[in-house]
């Protein structure tokens, strides 16, 4: 590490704080990150991590809260301001140019630039030449960013803090898109810098990576600090502890289920990434019988929405099949499979679940608008029949909303923009009904509704498939979970039988089981 | 005030107004510019038009020359803003406008057909244009801009080689229709009466504006028209109700296309203009179809008064006094106004943030 530094620590974050309308994003946080460290930040989705790295990386400002740098206080109000304290980050998403090469990506924003405003390449590529050496960073800078592995692209972005020779390096995430062998080299990495003295602060809900790595790990909690641990000290089991806690929130009333008949049947399903070269989902299969609810628990990215792309027809599949009602729907469309029983509550309400500039009786009838009911043989829409529908569905279902049937979805809170998705979906009798992350956003409110609605269908017989990040939905809501973890089902779970610090090490990928496919 | 302000379709009303406005304002300066004696008369002349004239029945007569070539420019505004609301920039309406024109040109003078066949030629040949850009869209993920202007060109050159055996020998201009095929012209059934007998004003006046009331249907009361706007809005969400999306870009570039040729029939078979077989630019009807539909709001019965407005500022151009300007001016005159009414959109958008920014500034005093 050579050179004595004046402070302890290379970044101090001291009781942070940072409140959105409605949320206390970060509650009193404190991080210390120490020289030549690899401390690692870890909770759940919502705990807060993202917010406490924008308020680091000057993305945000925080109302309470001090920012030290070896000692001294700075202010960081942009990310320029972070890069001049050299702090650097690699973000989940790479920001990568793709029809640049590795070398154009690197230098760009600091190009070397001579006395005719020419570009000086060479000086840069031997000084990106002689880092790569140095940390074991193998790349080809004359490669273009589309042509390589994702592999290489993350070290493109490493390579690109230092040769901006930035001393605080972030990894947001960073194994979420690799192979099990480029996350080892990954690892090989990430001790390399340290050992020449960089910081690092890895931002992960990977239980086994942070004990493999990290030094230090501190941990939030829906917007609290939880404490920091040394890993030599610790467990998974207790770190998972503490990154889920204990308490549950609210309990969902139902009554045992009784499962009927198999009604939904994947089998081997696999279905290609659009993000990387690896399959998002790798040979998946498990049945879903009419009377219950399944749950699909899994960190975000673990191919949950890409299994369910494949399920609802929006992507298609690179192997295996579906069957339904014992009928196969591998191949059948979309609509073929809305009007065969197949409800799906969209992950990404405004993306699929709505069109926006539609008004809300539109929206009623986004999956239905063909039908008789709604078009006559000439094809001229049935006003009336669709006012008053929508008018039932508004009453029935407790949407809320200013003009009623005719205020364009856009103006409705989130809420209740769900609940209408809800009761289109719901009333339109499904024999399987696929709800995913049906709660997310939602207060607490509008997610006890929605869970009642889910329980609903399943004692009126229907299979219902409920996919969901949140740990206490996934012991609260199903029946059954099934873990996915890396494209695979790794374990199933009795929700009665098991606890959250199991789940939790399901969910990161520390025990698997062969689940059997009955 | 401010509720009438948020009404949308006083805010197009408004936004269109302006931006008239604001193109007569510079082009007035343009004019100030290049010669200010004559700026002020000549300005006054393109607002005119056809007042200009003295004798009331000169001016319906020249107004029926406004209305004959008003009629095409609402099919290609038709056609733009069609396949706008279901979120495509079909450019080649310009292009299916000239197919169109070549269709029923060739029909009429080659092969002595009706004019009811001869249009059903130039709907079905610009459709098929219309068709190739949509299933490069579909299909092939070719931006339907480019195919367009791609196509724009090769139908111009080959409508002129193709036209060039029907044109008259010593001129490059096809044969007149009322000499070589009567029959193709359409019927003016009674309405030049209207005009001081000008023939030039036929039922391409009935048929463009019933054409505008039927798309209005279409897209505001259909299950069509539901779905493409779906399309159009949020194409996720579209493929997600399970429409069938490379289907309804098809389906919309041919119709799209359809109009455009419309278009092309309405003009050329009243026998107001020829076509000219050595002309090298496309014609500027599918281009001025596109601030049309703008200055229109996006709205089929807008395009119908939009595209009066512009077909009026272009004809009035020709009164520009040529002692002060070269007969050039007008043109461009003309196109800077058009040019300025595609603003209507971004003038909206200002009007809309403006309202928002004086009504936070209300909240926060409250």
């Amino acid at each position: 590490m050579g050179t004595p530094h004046s402070s302890e620590y290379a970044i101090e974050m001291l009781h942070i704080t940072k409140r959105f309308p409605g949320i206390i994003a970060n509650d009193d946080i404190t991080l210390q990150l120490r020289h030549g460290e690899i401390h690692a930040l870890l909770g759940e989705n919502g705990a807060g991590k993202s917010t406490l790295m924008s308020v680091l990386f000057g993305l945000y400002q925080a109302e309470e809260g001090t920012i030290k740098k070896d000692g001294k206080e700075v202010q960081i109000n942009s990310p320029n301001d972070a890069n001049e304290l050299g702090i650097g980050m690699v973000h989940q998403h790479f920001k990568l140019v793709e029809c640049f090469t590795v070398l154009d990506n690197i230098i760009m924003g600091v190009e070397p630039v001579g006395t005719m405003g020419f570009l000086q390449k060479k000086q840069a590529r031997e000084k990106v030449i002689a880092l790569s050496e140095k940390y074991g960073l193998q790349v080809d800078p004359d490669a273009k960013i589309e042509d390589i592995t994702v592999g290489m692209q993350q070290r493109t972005e490493i390579l690109k803090m230092l040769y901006r020779d930035n001393e605080i390096l972030i990894f947001d995430e960073p194994t979420a898109v690799l192979t099990p062998q480029e996350i080892e080299e990954l690892m090989q990495i990430m001790r390399n810098l340290v050992a020449e003295g960089k910081s690092i602060l890895f931002i992960s809900h990977k239980l086994a990576e942070i004990m493999a790595v990290a030094d230090r790990c501190t941990v939030l909690r829906k917007g609290k600090y939880i404490g920091t641990v040394e890993t030599k000290d610790t467990t998974m089991e207790e770190l998972s502890a503490m990154m889920v806690g204990r308490n549950v929130n609210f309990h969902v009333e139902k009554k045992p289920a009784t499962p009927g008949e198999v009604v939904l049947e994947v089998q081997h399903m696999t279905v290609a990434s659009k993000v990387h070269n690896n399959n998002a989902v790798k040979d998946v299969s498990f049945k879903v019988r009419r009377g219950e609810i399944v749950c699909i628990a899994g960190i975000d990215g673990n191919g949950q929405s890409e299994l369910v792309y494949g399920l609802t027809g929006l992507e298609p599949l690179a192997g295996g099949s579906i069957l339904m009602d014992g009928k196969d729907i591998t191949k059948a469309s979309i609509r073929k499979r809305s009007v065969s029983g197949m409800s799906h509550i969209p992950e990404d309400r405004h993306k699929h679940g709505l069109v926006l500039d539609y008004s809300l009786e539109y929206n009623m009838i986004l999956q239905t608008y063909f039908e008789s009911k709604f078009t006559n043989r000439i094809g001229f829409l049935r006003r009336k029949n669709i006012r008053e529908f929508s008018d039932r569905l508004i009453d029935q279902f407790d949407v809320r909303s200013g003009q009623g049937s005719i205020t364009p979805a856009r103006a409705m809170s989130g809420g209740n923009q769900q609940k209408a998705i809800i009761a289109r979906e719901i009333d339109k009798q499904p024999e399987v009904l696929v709800a995913v992350q049906p709660t997310r956003g939602l207060d607490v409110g509008a997610i006890e509704y929605i869970h009642k609605q889910l329980v609903a269908q399943r004692d009126a017989g229907k299979a219902v498939l409920l996919i969901s990040l949140e740990l206490d939905e996934v012991m609260d809501v199903p029946d059954r979970i099934l873990v996915m973890y890396e494209g695979e089902i790794v374990g199933e779970l009795d929700p009665q039988k098991t606890t959250q610090e199991e789940l939790g090490l399901y969910m990161a990928g520390a025990k698997r089981d062969e689940v059997k496919d009955e | 005030m401010r509720k009438v302000m948020k009404n949308a379709a006083v805010q197009a009303f408004l936004a269109s107004i302006l931006c008239i406005l604001l193109g007569l304002l510079i082009g007035y300066i343009v004019l100030l510019f290049i010669n200010p004696k004559g700026a002020w008369e000549s300005i006054l002349n393109i607002i005119k038009n056809f007042f200009t004239w003295s004798r009331p029945s000169s001016q319906i007569k020249q107004l029926g020359n406004t209305m004959a070539k008003t009629m095409p420019l609402i099919l290609c505004s038709l056609s733009i803003l069609f396949a706008y609301k279901v979120g495509l920039f079909n450019i080649g309406a310009a292009g299916q406008y000239v197919a169109g024109s070549c269709a029923c040109l060739y029909a009429a003078l080659a092969w002595g057909w009706g004019w009811l066949p001869c249009m059903l030629f130039a709907v079905i040949t610009a459709a098929l244009l219309g068709a190739v850009s949509g299933f490069l869209k579909a299909y092939c993920n070719v931006n339907e801009v480019i195919s367009g202007i791609m196509l724009n060109w090769i139908s111009l050159y080959t409508a002129n080689t193709i036209l060039a055996n029907v044109k008259e020998t010593a001129s490059p201009y096809t044969l007149y229709l009322n000499k070589e095929n009567p029959g193709s012209m359409l019927p003016t059934a009674g309405l030049d009466g209207l005009f001081n007998g000008n023939t030039n004003v036929t039922i391409a006046v009935p048929i463009a504006i019933i054409t505008a009331i039927v798309i209005w249907f279409i897209l505001s009361k259909t299950k069509l028209g539901y779905e493409l706007k779906a399309t159009g809005n949020n194409k996720n969400a579209a493929k997600y109700a399970g429409m069938a999306q490379n289907r309804n870009i098809i389906l919309t570039l041919v119709i799209s296309g359809a109009l455009a040729g419309l278009g092309a029939s309405l003009l050329y078979q009243t026998g107001y203009m020829r076509w000219e077989c050595t002309q090298s630019s496309v014609p500027s009807m599918g281009f001025n179809g596109i601030a049309a539909a703008f200055l229109g709001g996006l709205h089929p019965i807008g395009a119908i008064f939009s595209s009066f407005f512009i077909q009026h500022i272009t004809d009035g151009g020709q009164y520009v006094n040529t002692n002060f300007y070269s007969s050039q001016i007008s043109d461009v005159i003309s196109s800077v106004i058009i040019y300025l009414c595609g603003f209507v959109l971004f003038i909206k958008l200002t009007m809309n943030k403006l309202i928002t920014k004086s009504e936070e500034k209300k909240g926060a005093k409250q």
